[in-house]
């Protein structure tokens, strides 16, 4: 047999503008743990210990631990920050609280996305702004040509800061109960419990600061910690020792693949690009295009969204919107299936699709024509020949039945 | 089950044990390892005639999409309904209770040994 569609390959080093597989600073533990390793911009990364079923589901019911080194830590600091990260991204930086985090876009001047960012305000005059990982080098070279005339500097400290996350209904009782892991003037589980989402906590590990964000990436309740990579490994450990009982589990990047996917939340690569408008991925509440005295808010790309017109005439996401479809069966739309019609023409291309490990059938993101986007909308997916029946259905696919607080918009991209 | 060190393999990953005229076939472990979950199985009908080499089946896991091919020219004897309801029977057992296909045939084509395939994979 041979393997045809490595849905996880994303992106590959030298569209990363990377030499050679990076290593994260957790690869010995992954390696222990029995990891499979996928390359994924640039990096080698587990793409799962022993099933990604398993992992998926331990997510949905006890909880996760990811390793996320792979993504961008890029800072933007001085007393112009604010604003140069206001005219930088399409949402107002500038009205975040400290300690409070937003998700937004950085658009090229077409329009299109350059990526997709979860921005940490840790300071009065400190951006930490988190970039995928085949964009963090596009990322860090934009923002320093966007903050030329403000008083800010940006500096990407990829190298300085590992990420893991650890997402799922049993989280908080895990972190809360790591020794080592401290908060001054208080306990852990009280300012966890008091940690609302996209809210960020200033913590101690071991006696160095580490950074707690209640954000992610799976449509559960999480954290998000950025440790110093030579305590990454120690605090990873502790975690999965205080969790073992609780069914903590490590989970590679397929799961956190189908997990995102369930969430309805978009990859770059796949339902993001230079090709995509924020409006046709459903994104258009995180571009603010007015200040709240009603007048127009100057930011990067902003002459392309209000033109409306597509950044790439020949992609095939072109004047198409994302929507969710739901089909029977066991058989999924992959990244760059067709969608076809209702008298077998095409309207459209899968970006993400698998068999759904929470719901049991397969589930896909597509880009379509908005004439046939419409919610209950009866499209087929081109599966290697074969027309899957599918419905057009509204995203997310999977939501949490107590729903955390909703958020606008996804968290730190894969 | 033979053991694998006396199973033949192919450079794709599937694995043949040839018994008289019939071979039985399936994928390797490495194979259902590299794929992750799987999660449906695409098998010929009894009775198609397949050709070395030729695609005649699918295997999909999560994440992924394998083509399954025929190792050996021959006609489809039996296939393992067992594993279409219950796919991820190849993942716990590739070599045994995991088994795809059963194909008569007449001559066997030049395969690799144990050591030729692990050293593929390695």
């Amino acid at each position: 047999m041979t393997f045809r569609s490595p849905d996880l390959a994303g992106l590959d080093a030298a569209a990363a503008g990377v030499e050679g597989p990076r290593i994260s600073p957790l690869h010995d533990a992954h390696a222990a743990a029995g990891a499979t390793f996928t390359d994924f911009a640039g990096w080698q990364m587990p793409v799962r210990y022993t099933s990604d079923l398993a992992e998926h589901h331990a997510v949905r019911t006890a909880a996760g631990l990811f390793d996320l080194s792979h993504m961008g830590e890029i800072f933007v600091v001085g007393p112009g920050a604010a604003d140069a990260l206001d005219n930088a991204v399409t949402g107002r930086m500038s009205a975040l609280a400290v300690d409070q985090a937003k998700y937004t876009l950085m658009l090229f001047r077409t329009g299109g996305v350059l990526d997709d960012l979860i921005v940490y305000r840790t300071g009065e005059d400190r951006f930490l702004v988190v970039a995928n990982a085949g964009n963090r080098a596009a990322v860090a070279d934009v923002l320093r040509e966007r903050v030329e005339g403000f008083d800010a500097v940006v500096e990407d400290e990829t190298d300085d800061i590992a990420l893991i996350a650890i997402q799922g209904p049993r989280s908080t009782e895990i972190v809360e109960d790591v020794e080592s892991l401290t908060v001054e003037g208080t306990t852990l589980a009280d300012a966890l419990a008091a940690l609302r989402y996209y809210r960020v906590l200033h913590a101690t590990f071991d006696g160095l600061p580490v950074l707690i964000a209640r954000t992610g990436y799976t449509g559960e309740i999480g954290y998000e910690i950025f440790v110093a990579p030579d305590k990454v490994r120690a605090l990873w450990d502790s975690l999965l020792e205080t969790g073992a009982g609780a069914g903590l589990v490590p989970a590679g990047l397929a799961a956190r693949d189908t997990l995102r996917l369930e969430a309805g939340m978009p990859l770059y690569g796949h339902e993001l690009g230079l090709d995509v408008l924020p409006r046709q991925a459903g994104l258009g509440r995180a571009v603010v295009t007015a200040l709240p005295d009603g007048s127009d808010r100057a930011f990067a790309g902003r002459d392309g969204v209000v033109a409306d017109t597509p950044p790439e005439p020949d992609s095939l996401l072109a004047d198409r919107v994302l929507v969710g479809l739901a089909s029977e069966g066991r058989r999924a739309g992959r990244a760059g299936y067709a969608v076809l019609g209702a008298t077998g023409e095409r309207v459209g291309v899968v970006t993400s699709g698998a068999l759904s490990p929470t719901l049991g059938h397969p589930i896909a993101m597509a880009y379509v024509d908005a004439e046939v986007s419409r919610v209950g909308t009866e499209l087929a997916i081109d599966v290697r020949g074969s027309a899957l029946p599918a419905t057009v259905i509204a995203l997310p696919f999977y939501k949490k039945t107590a729903p955390i607080a909703a958020p606008a918009g996804p968290s730190a991209t894969a | 089950m033979t053991s694998e060190n006396d199973l033949k393999y192919t450079a794709e990953h599937e694995w043949l044990d040839a018994d008289g005229s019939v071979a039985t076939v399936g994928i390797t472990a490495y194979a259902a390892n590299q794929l992750g979950d799987i999660v449906y199985v695409d098998l010929p009908a009894v009775g198609a005639a397949v050709e070395a080499g030729t695609t005649i089946g699918e295997i999909e896991s999560t994440k992924s999409v394998g083509d399954l091919y025929a190792p050996v020219t021959g006609t489809v004897v039996e296939v393992n309904e067992a594993v279409a309801s219950a796919p991820e029977t190849v993942n716990s057992d590739p070599l045994g209770d995991g088994w795809l296909v059963k194909i008569e045939f007449t001559e066997l084509p030049a395969l690799l040994g144990f050591d030729e395939y692990k050293a593929l994979t390695a």
